[in-house]
């Protein structure tokens, strides 16, 4: 009970005091999961990022239920991303419940104005930012290009054709990609 | 049935946005002007209120979505919708498959994922600067965003020339909204 209790405050803590999605979210839950209270190690902390990389969903999620299910199985799971999730579902819903009458006061509107271009410079740097990661090899680079043209050209002409045909053809070229740079790779070991 | 529609849509986003928050916003949007719930303004309220408030951005764009669609029970289900597969994967992977994750062909799979996410988000991001600047497009240049772009711009990716890391993206989001006030008030 104890350590239930302890997960949900830790990771409510989590949910309440960081801003700016998953990746901001990893290095608190490093500070107070590996650093602090010791529940899972550091080599853990690689792992589950990894994991929660490969995984759909929101990151922060992933790492709660992992963290969660580690210590007390299906309900610490449970109570460390209801933790986690409880903060901003009681600050985004009252928000969202005022925020479109609030918009017909001429400044509040004014402001979001601006507010929209912070937010087409916010995904274009996360755009950035995951570059720079990236794998500088051709195959990657060619696939990013050909995803980018392709969402510009469904963007601007308003196409009804969903983002996720493109992540799927995506999925296709990679595992294509994967299986023939195998073969070249065994053919070189047998000769 | 607004819930079930709900439920369907944030499950789907859920289940198909690898690599978090980012990833969802094009999603989130197709699926909102599909159903006719919100439009691009709107949309563009949403991510704002989502990235200015602490918490998964992910979570907090179903938590909008849902409540502005449904009230409170709308709120609920959809915030449960975009977790239900996170948190079923996480745990599959912990009991069973933990192997699968570095199974060569998935990871084959998530390599020509990642780029193409990536190329999904900038192309995004491109759209949205380009609709604040010219509107639809034929109706002309608005002066002022054109100004608040390269201002706000300069502000956010200079600041990473001096201090390491820059502003965060929620001090731009209130630099933004003074420029906003500032800028459009003494239009």
């Amino acid at each position: 009970m104890k350590v239930l209790s302890s997960l949900f405050l830790v990771f409510f803590k989590i949910g309440l005091f960081t801003f700016g999605g998953g990746y901001a979210m990893l290095a608190l839950i490093e500070d107070i999961c590996v650093e602090k209270k010791k529940w899972i190690t550091h080599e853990e902390m690689m792992d589950i990022t990894v994991i929660a990389e490969s995984t759909p969903g929101p990151i922060a999620i992933n790492l709660a239920t992992y963290v969660g299910y580690k210590l007390r199985r299906i309900p610490g799971a449970l109570i460390a991303t209801f933790g986690m999730i409880l903060p901003s579902f009681c600050i985004v819903f009252l928000i969202s419940q005022f925020l479109e009458r609030f918009l017909e006061i001429k400044w509040v509107s004014n402001a979001f104005q601006g507010i929209k271009i912070a937010v087409a410079i916010l995904i274009m740097d996360a755009a950035i930012k995951m570059i720079k990661k990236m794998d500088k090899k051709p195959f990657p680079i060619i696939i990013m290009i050909v995803a980018l043209i392709s969402m510009l050209v469904i963007n601007f002409l308003a196409l009804h054709i969903s983002s996720l045909v493109i992540l799927l053809w995506g999925a296709v070229a990679g595992l294509v990609f994967y299986a023939i740079h195998n073969r070249k790779g065994k053919e070189t070991a047998v000769k | 049935m607004i819930y079930l529609e709900l439920f369907v849509a944030f499950l789907e986003v859920g289940l198909f946005s690898f690599g978090g928050g980012y990833v969802s916003i094009p999603l989130i949007r197709e699926i909102v002007l599909t159903y006719g719930w919100m439009d691009d303004e709107m949309i563009t309220h949403m991510i704002a209120v989502s990235e200015s408030t602490p918490g998964p951005l992910m979570v907090n764009m179903a938590t909008y979505v849902g409540s502005t669609q449904g009230g409170i029970l709308g709120a609920l289900i959809a915030t449960l919708a975009v977790v239900l597969p996170a948190f079923l994967i996480i745990i599959l992977v912990m009991a069973i498959f933990r192997r699968f994750i570095s199974n060569r062909y998935f990871q084959g799979m998530l390599s020509g994922m990642k780029p193409c996410i990536i190329g999904i988000i900038m192309a995004m991001g491109i759209y949205m600067m380009v609709q604040n600047c010219c509107g639809s497009m034929i109706s002309g240049i608005d002066i002022i965003a054109v100004l608040l772009v390269i201002i706000l711009g300069t502000v956010f990716w200079g600041s990473r020339k001096i201090k390491k890391n820059g502003i965060s993206p929620i001090l731009l989001i209130i630099i933004s909204a003074g420029a906003g006030i500032f800028f459009y008030g003494f239009r």
